[in-house]
């Protein structure tokens, strides 16, 4: 790893990263078109002295990672939708009990099988609400190698900072893809571990928050005994029917993750500025959004892209910036609508949300991206 | 022996389990037989799935891990490779670990990773009120098989010693004393060890099955044991209280069935670091 890009595929840097921020447990199991981040795991993991194993199922892989990152280390596992589903539960267990963990999902064409080795943008709600019950969501869209590597490590530090899963999101397009990428090197203590207890065994409560929400995490083994359970519990973890403390550490756990954005920005824009059309892009999709741009700007068309980088939570206050500078807004994604609602939700209205589909397996590509602007921008309006 | 109440919660008491539960008196075996390895209690994890005998370790005062249905295996899995230091205890149902955690139970076992897995076989699904199990004999009733079970049991430890499981063993809650044994000897085993226990629930299947009082069925484990440490190979093998018309020939085998010993996992994967591959 150093400063001198290099040619590099996209689920190669994503392995990268995660070595780099520090992991050291890798548990999975094959699947199309993330099983490239499991075979560079298993490569290289152990000479970081680290273990990788592949499970039965990614049920366990995730079972796996979790019972790891109990034990202290930091861990992760990858996939694909069908996959991504089967993790659901938990993604929920790991989100309810509180343990820090990585999950990658490489999208491909669903529902179902789908399309095993085409890109798609089909999980995006899924992503956010796959889980039974209300859990707390910290989605990342690269869209470039280099981004894969770059919030592959930041993944670790926002789960290591709040306690809680966090996805990183990319489809089969980013994945497979070679391109050039610098991989900084992550310095000694550039991803911080969990906050470790301030006060002796006798005192430790598992889910005792500090001010900001999160709780102090001990690990199995390091002379602190406490219980961890998917049932709702107590500040001591230990089970509870009570409504009161139930309610309590439910909003605890949608709050705790705030400030995240002191991490990571949520979103990076594109001549955003003067725009009077904004696409909302993220990932593969944003690609081609960047390149409608430059053409859209070339036909004297004012466009900008407006691309979340953290999907969920959810840019809200990003989005209706744009809204209140543009005149309409654009919504570039490979499914047939998911972010389009959200961005209606976010716009409040304030603007035109034109919604701009691809889900057949291939790439959106940037004529169709562009035929939507233009459509808003009618040829006697342009300025020259 | 010292005083095993250090091993249990006071704020976790009451207990769940019903009246006449066996489960108590098998956890009561576990607990002493884990004093007699002078561990330190905070080095000992306890890892269970969803059900009445997995509910049992939010009452035990080690790093206990209450996970999802039937993946408590998984979650071992993960724990003991990220700390061999730590000596990793499974609990497990016979619904738990063979109906929708059976293939993470037969992979651990498979890999001879080095977990000591206990599963409390009741023949039911206690915790949800009694239906159908993978363990229920031929004709039993339950609320999912009111017309008489039509579906063959599972032999648990026939199926972890096919697995690879390298100690295999069958205790009775009948038998307090022996069961201690037994887990002591498979805490100490250096691999994937497999504890099935006969485990009786008078409230979800005695009741329905009348088989009588609690202590009925824990004498009736005894009669249908009677051949105690006979050969898995023999092929005699059934299940406790036996409703069917036709009840298979044989008593149940207890005691010691596998012993042998194979390389274990986490042994074999971190002999990959020091080897220096990858490097």
């Amino acid at each position: 790893m150093n400063e001198i890009p290099q040619l590099v595929q996209g689920n190669a840097a994503c392995a990268a990263g995660a070595i780099a921020a520090g992991c050291r447990f890798y548990a999975g199991y094959p699947i199309t078109p993330s099983s490239e981040i499991a075979e560079g795991m298993a490569r290289r993991l152990p000479a970081a002295g680290g273990v990788f194993v592949q499970m039965e199922d990614e049920i366990a892989s995730l079972a796996a990672v979790i019972g790891a990152s109990l034990g202290g280390l930091r861990a992760m596992t990858a996939t694909s939708g069908p996959g991504f589903s089967l993790m659901q539960e938990h993604i929920g267990f790991a989100a309810m009990a509180e343990v820090p963990c990585v999950i990658v999902n490489v999208m491909r064409g669903g529902p179902s099988t789908g399309l095993p080795t085409s890109p798609s943008q089909g999980d995006l709600m899924q992503v956010r609400w796959g889980t039974h019950g209300d859990v707390p969501s910290l989605v990342l869209t690269p869209a470039s190698v280099a981004e894969v590597y770059e919030l592959t490590v930041a993944a670790f530090a926002l789960a290591e900072r709040f306690r809680t899963p966090v996805v990183v999101l990319y489809d089969e397009m980013i994945a497979h893809m070679r391109e050039e990428a610098v991989l900084p090197a992550v310095p000694d203590g550039g991803v911080p571990g969990r906050r470790r207890p301030a006060v002796p065994p006798a005192r430790y409560r598992p889910y005792e928050p500090d001010a900001d929400g999160v709780a102090p995490m001990a690990d199995f083994g390091s002379g602190y005994r406490f219980h961890v359970t998917g049932l709702a519990h107590d500040d001591r973890g230990y089970p509870t029917q009570d409504a009161r403390t139930a309610d309590a550490h439910q909003r605890r756990r949608l709050d705790k993750i705030a400030s995240y954005e002191s991490l990571v920005a949520p979103v990076r824009g594109l001549r955003l500025d003067d725009a009077e059309v904004a696409i909302v892009a993220c990932g593969s999709a944003a690609r081609a959004a960047e390149e409608a741009v430059g053409e859209a700007r070339r036909r004297g068309i004012r466009a900008g892209l407006l691309r979340p980088v953290v999907l969920w939570p959810f840019p809200d206050e990003s989005v209706r910036r744009a809204a209140a500078s543009v005149k309409a807004l654009v919504v570039a994604e490979m499914n047939l609508g998911q972010i389009t609602r959200e961005v209606e939700r976010a716009a409040g209205g304030r603007v035109p949300v034109v919604p701009c589909c691809r889900a057949d397996g291939e790439l959106i590509e940037p004529e169709q991206i562009l035929a939507s602007v233009e459509s808003l921008c009618p040829a006697g309006a342009r300025v020259s | 022996m010292s005083d095993i109440r250090r091993f249990l919660r006071p704020a976790q008491m009451p207990h769940i389990l019903c009246p006449g539960c066996s489960h108590g008196i098998v956890a009561g075996a576990l607990l002493r037989a884990i004093d007699r390895l002078d561990a330190e209690q905070g080095s000992v994890a306890v890892v269970a799935g969803i059900g009445c005998s997995s509910r049992l370790v939010g009452s035990l005062d080690f790093c206990t891990l209450h996970t999802t249905h039937g993946r408590a295996p998984a979650f071992a899995t993960g724990l003991k490779l990220a700390r061999p230091d730590l000596r990793v205890i499974v609990l497990t149902g016979d619904g738990d670990g063979l109906a929708i955690g059976g293939n993470h139970l037969i992979h651990a076992a498979r890999r001879n990773i080095d977990l000591t897995c206990v599963l409390f076989n009741n023949e039911v699904y206690g915790m949800t009120g009694g239906q159908l199990a993978p363990t229920t004999p031929s004709g039993g009733t339950t609320t999912t098989s009111p017309y008489g079970n039509v579906e063959a049991p599972f032999d648990a430890c026939r199926l972890m010693a096919a697995a690879g499981a390298t100690f295999v063993g069958r205790g009775l809650a009948y038998e307090p004393v022996v069961l201690e044994d037994l887990f002591t000897r498979g805490l100490r085993h250096p691999g994937f060890a497999f504890i099935e226990v006969i485990s009786d629930c008078p409230e979800f299947y005695g009741r329905y099955n009348g088989l009588g009082s609690p202590t009925a069925m824990l004498y009736a484990q005894k009669r249908a044991a009677a051949a105690i440490d006979a050969p898995l190979a023999s092929g005699a093998s059934t299940f406790l209280h036996e409703s069917d018309p036709a009840p298979a020939a044989g008593p149940v085998e207890t005691g010691v069935l596998v012993d042998i010993e194979r390389p274990e996992f986490g042994a074999r994967v971190r002999a990959l670091a020091a080897g220096g591959k990858g490097r």
